[in-house]
């Protein structure tokens, strides 16, 4: 019982990581209706960028700052050179674009910074420590942390501010947005910041610990089952949907695993996504749609 | 002056239903195809069949492949290469456990293998659309790589994962040498494109072209959703299968799972949005492209900086370029290469004259 | 001359429908009838539950309540591609052409129903799949001389006109050689012209074909010109159905519709 427990609890923190991850794609879901496939490039790139300046002797605020930078630089140029350009194109157009922008910000950063891999030390200890028997990662702790601080900033940042009102505007309609005076450009290249700042903390968390190297992009395959359980607009929804697959994952993995010869994790999440998904088509907190003709 | 459809009047609608309506397009068609098999395999050497010719079509068939499923009938796959990967081991498995197999057969069993699996990963295509639906591709993608590598069934035990294709023997002949890959590959892939090309204009790719277009209008009209969308995943997954099977047998040789990952789903996507999606030729333009674009990169990097170019940063700038042509041509020319090629026959059309 | 012509016996009967959208009363319990050979208008102002009315009866939405029945056939619940089988035909209110595809080919995916080749032979062309296409090839060729499409059969249809994409539309219903057509506003957004070249259309393909018309439309010149008898829909719920004539002296309809917005 206690070996579940633990088990069960490092899933659930292990599916903090992804929700960190999933958030981004929300974010950029939720105002331009487009699934930026992306998103891992993207937390590539910042990690990159940290460690790489990093190693030029800045200290830690200041690469974080510059870090942010870069990120939000990053953001404004995707909206500006490809996004703006496909607006009102079909989603499957820009979902694609969005791949081509994965691997041309892949190939950029390692351009940039190298291809090598790269340490990344956070200076928190990943000692397990002893909850009533339980062993409990710090990091992991620290991440859930991270990410809570995160979501709770994200709401404040959706339902009061009056960008976030135009956001949620701009996601059901863009033409129909515009046409009532919401700046779409505006909108866009905050929403392009907003999921860069995102990728950074995804990209930091990720790269102390797999390290700052090019299997960071693989994240976004882990992020796309919590997204089809969640449903792609809702913040809670990443956050339920990565437990639900942090959890169960790591409980069939430990379980139903061995009989299959292990291994299985890179394609369960997808199984338990699509068993869902053809219950509940729109996710766990998708909005529903009815299809007019 | 010499691209012309003046002067070819058309009494019949068997005139106008042919492949290619206009004679000038059946006399470059034929040049081709002339100029593929009886002067390719005279004039060219064994770098050229083996490093360029052979992938090269091999790649163009399994864009036909993925074309069919997502440029014609609107099914986005992530997952292509998982199908290929099911094509190479059906045929090496077929081969290697059923005695005196025809290898011919054996890549037909191959294809139908994949077209099996295919339908079964195309069944949430029922429920689901747009990407969700490429999530769920992604799922048979990972799928296929897992079982392959942990069941040693599927490699005959072999402790490396790699199997190594038997040698394919046809009436006493065999293909051993590279020239006579290129033309069995040929052959394969000349055949495969012509039935291709058959089907999307008739009334099966019609049936997918409706979907894709407007799914409930096509329901209404009478096209079943089930059974099209289906044989969609089944028909592109044989194309896939073969071109699996071909990858293995007429390029690689030896052969492990991890020859068709994620990867190579993405390049095959990468073909045809550059090449043109729905369109059966903008395959053979995307597949040169992705095989032609390394090799120039490298020429052209390699004059410029003096052959002081590394390995890592030159597969670093091909993705940058890839990447790039990928947003370019979604944002100025969404039908590819394929649409450019057509737009310059029409300005040839009219030359001398600008309208 | 609608009076003079002879109708037969009734084609489709709707009964006691209900229909809502989570909470949305979108038809309260319709019941009318049609007659085969018969020019039947719904009108009613917007949000009435026309097009759900349409939608309902060639099984795009499944009612909560009520039957549909479909020469002789009676059905709670009938998947679309179900009703093209039986002869069902349907145009959209909002244009649902195939936009990738020239106008020949979204007419000849009308007939998609009555090619019997598969796809084996369709990959090999000669045989059975070419003669079939050929033959079919004629019979999209006389619908295009009869909508007058000829000179742009092979223009791809997002390139087209508002009213020519309606036409190619009809042209695509037509194609299956339906028994039953649902024309949902048919005339929406055209100039006279076109709306008397429409108007032509579908008294010719009931005249010539004998083929039952369904239409929507919010005209009231040509609602009272070409059908036989009109069903006025307010709110989801039926409140007249008769001659043009009895219709147009309803006291409730002018209070709910023409006296509001004539």
């Amino acid at each position: 019982m206690l070996f579940f427990i633990e088990v069960l609890i490092g899933g659930l923190l292990a599916g903090v990581m992804y929700s960190l991850v999933a958030m981004g794609f929300v974010l950029i879901y939720k105002a331009s209706g487009v699934l930026n496939f992306a998103q891992g490039s993207m937390v590539l790139f910042a990690a990159l960028s940290f460690v790489s300046i990093l190693a030029m002797g800045a200290p830690f605020w200041l690469a974080l700052v510059l870090t942010l930078a870069i990120m939000v630089l990053l953001g404004v140029v995707i909206e500006k050179v490809v996004l703006r350009r496909l607006v009102n194109q079909p989603q499957i157009t820009l979902f694609m674009a969005t791949i081509g922008l994965s691997i041309l910000i892949e190939g950029l950063g390692q351009m940039i910074w190298g291809s090598q891999v790269h340490g990344l030390d956070l200076g928190i200890n990943d000692i397990p420590f002893n909850f009533y028997g339980v062993f409990i990662s710090q990091f992991d702790l620290f991440a859930a942390g991270c990410a809570a601080v995160l979501v709770a900033g994200l709401s404040l940042f959706f339902h009061k501010t009056k960008i976030g009102r135009a956001l949620r505007a701009v996601a059901d309609d863009h033409q129909a947005a515009m046409s009532v005076g919401i700046p779409l450009k505006h909108v866009w290249a905050v929403v392009w910041a907003a999921a860069g700042f995102v990728a950074l903390v995804a990209g930091l968390l990720w790269g102390s610990r797999l390290g700052v190297q090019f299997a960071l992009t693989l994240v976004v395959l882990k992020a796309l089952p919590v997204l089809i359980l969640g449903g792609f607009t809702s913040i809670p929804g990443a956050i339920i949907g990565g437990l639900i697959i942090g959890a169960t994952e790591k409980l069939a993995e430990v379980y139903i695993g061995p009989y299959f010869g292990g291994g299985i994790e890179n394609w369960f999440p997808y199984v338990l996504a699509l068993a869902f998904l053809l219950i509940r088509p729109d996710g766990l907190f998708g909005e529903k749609h009815i299809e007019r003709v | 002056m010499f691209y012309r459809e003046t002067g070819q009047y058309k009494t019949n609608y068997g005139a106008d239903e042919q492949i290619f309506p206009i004679r000038q397009d059946r006399i470059g068609v034929m040049i081709i195809l002339a100029f593929a098999y009886l002067a390719v395999p005279f004039i060219g050497d064994d770098y050229w069949f083996s490093a360029i010719l052979i992938p090269f079509l091999i790649l163009s068939l399994a864009a036909i492949g993925l074309n069919l499923l997502t440029g014609y009938a609107g099914q986005l796959s992530l997952g292509s290469a998982g199908f290929m990967a099911v094509g190479a081991f059906a045929a090496y498995n077929f081969m290697l456990r059923i005695e005196g197999m025809p290898f011919l057969l054996g890549f037909i069993l191959a294809g139908l293998s994949a077209a099996a699996v295919g339908i079964v990963f195309g069944l949430p295509s029922l429920r689901v659309k747009g990407f969700y639906l490429a999530a769920a591709t992604l799922a048979s993608q990972f799928f296929i790589e897992w079982v392959l590598t942990k069941f040693p069934w599927f490699t005959n035990n072999s402790a490396s994962g790699v199997i190594t294709a038997q040698k394919m023997v046809l009436f006493g002949y065999a293909f051993d040498t590279p020239m006579s890959r290129y033309l069995l590959t040929l052959v394969i892939v000349t055949l495969l494109a012509l039935a291709a090309k058959n089907l999307v204009r008739t009334r099966t790719g019609r049936d997918w072209m409706a979907i894709r277009d407007m799914d409930v209008a096509a329901e209404v009209i009478g096209i079943p959703m089930l059974k099209t969308k289906l044989l969609a995943f089944a028909i592109s997954s044989f194309y896939l299968g073969v071109a699996g099977a071909l990858w293995a047998y007429c390029y690689l040789g030896t052969v492990e799972p991890q020859a068709f990952e994620l990867t190579r789903s993405m390049q095959l996507l990468f073909m045809i949005i550059i090449g043109g999606m729905g369109t059966i030729v903008g395959a053979f333009f995307g597949a040169a492209f992705i095989v032609l674009l390394p090799i120039f990169l490298n020429l052209f990097t390699s004059t410029i900086f003096a052959g002081q170019v590394d390995p890592g940063m030159l597969s670093h700038l091909e993705q940058l370029v890839f990447g790039g042509m990928i947003i370019f041509f979604l944002i100025v020319e969404p039908l590819g290469l394929a649409r450019l090629w057509q737009l310059g026959k029409q300005k040839l059309r009219l030359w001398p004259f600008p309208h | 001359m609608a009076e003079s012509r002879h109708l037969g016996d009734i084609i489709l009967k709707v009964d006691h429908i209900s229909l809502s959208f989570g909470g949305v009363n979108a038809l309260a319990d319709i019941s009318f009838q049609v007659r085969k050979g018969e020019i039947l208008a719904i009108i009613g102002p917007n949000g009435a539950g026309k097009s759900s009315m349409l939608n309902v009866i060639n099984g795009v939405y499944h009612p909560q309540k009520g039957t549909v029945t479909y020469k002789g056939e009676t059905r709670h619940h009938m998947p679309p591609h179900r009703a093209a089988e039986l002869g069902i035909g349907r145009t959209f209110q909002n244009i649902a052409l195939f936009k990738g595809m020239s106008v020949l080919d979204n007419i000849k995916t009308g007939r998609s129903l009555k090619i019997k080749s598969n796809f084996l032979m369709n990959a090999l062309w000669f045989g059975p799949a070419r003669r079939e296409e050929l033959e079919h090839r004629q019979k999209v060729e006389e619908i295009i001389d009869f909508l007058r499409l000829e000179d742009i059969r092979r223009t791809p249809v997002g390139m087209l006109p508002y009213g020519l994409q309606k036409r190619v539309e009809l042209g695509r219903a037509l194609a299956a050689e339906p028994e039953l057509l649902l024309l949902d506003e048919p005339m929406a957004g055209m100039n006279i012209e076109e709306k008397q070249a429409m108007c032509r259309f579908a008294l010719d393909v009931n005249d010539e074909f004998g083929t039952t018309v369904v239409l929507i439309e919010h005209d009231m010149g040509v609602v009272m010109d070409i059908s036989d008898r009109v069903v006025v829909l307010d709110y989801g719920k039926k409140i007249a159905d008769g001659t043009p004539d009895e219709v147009r002296q309803n006291p409730e309809v002018i209070n709910a519709y023409l006296g509001v917005s004539h």
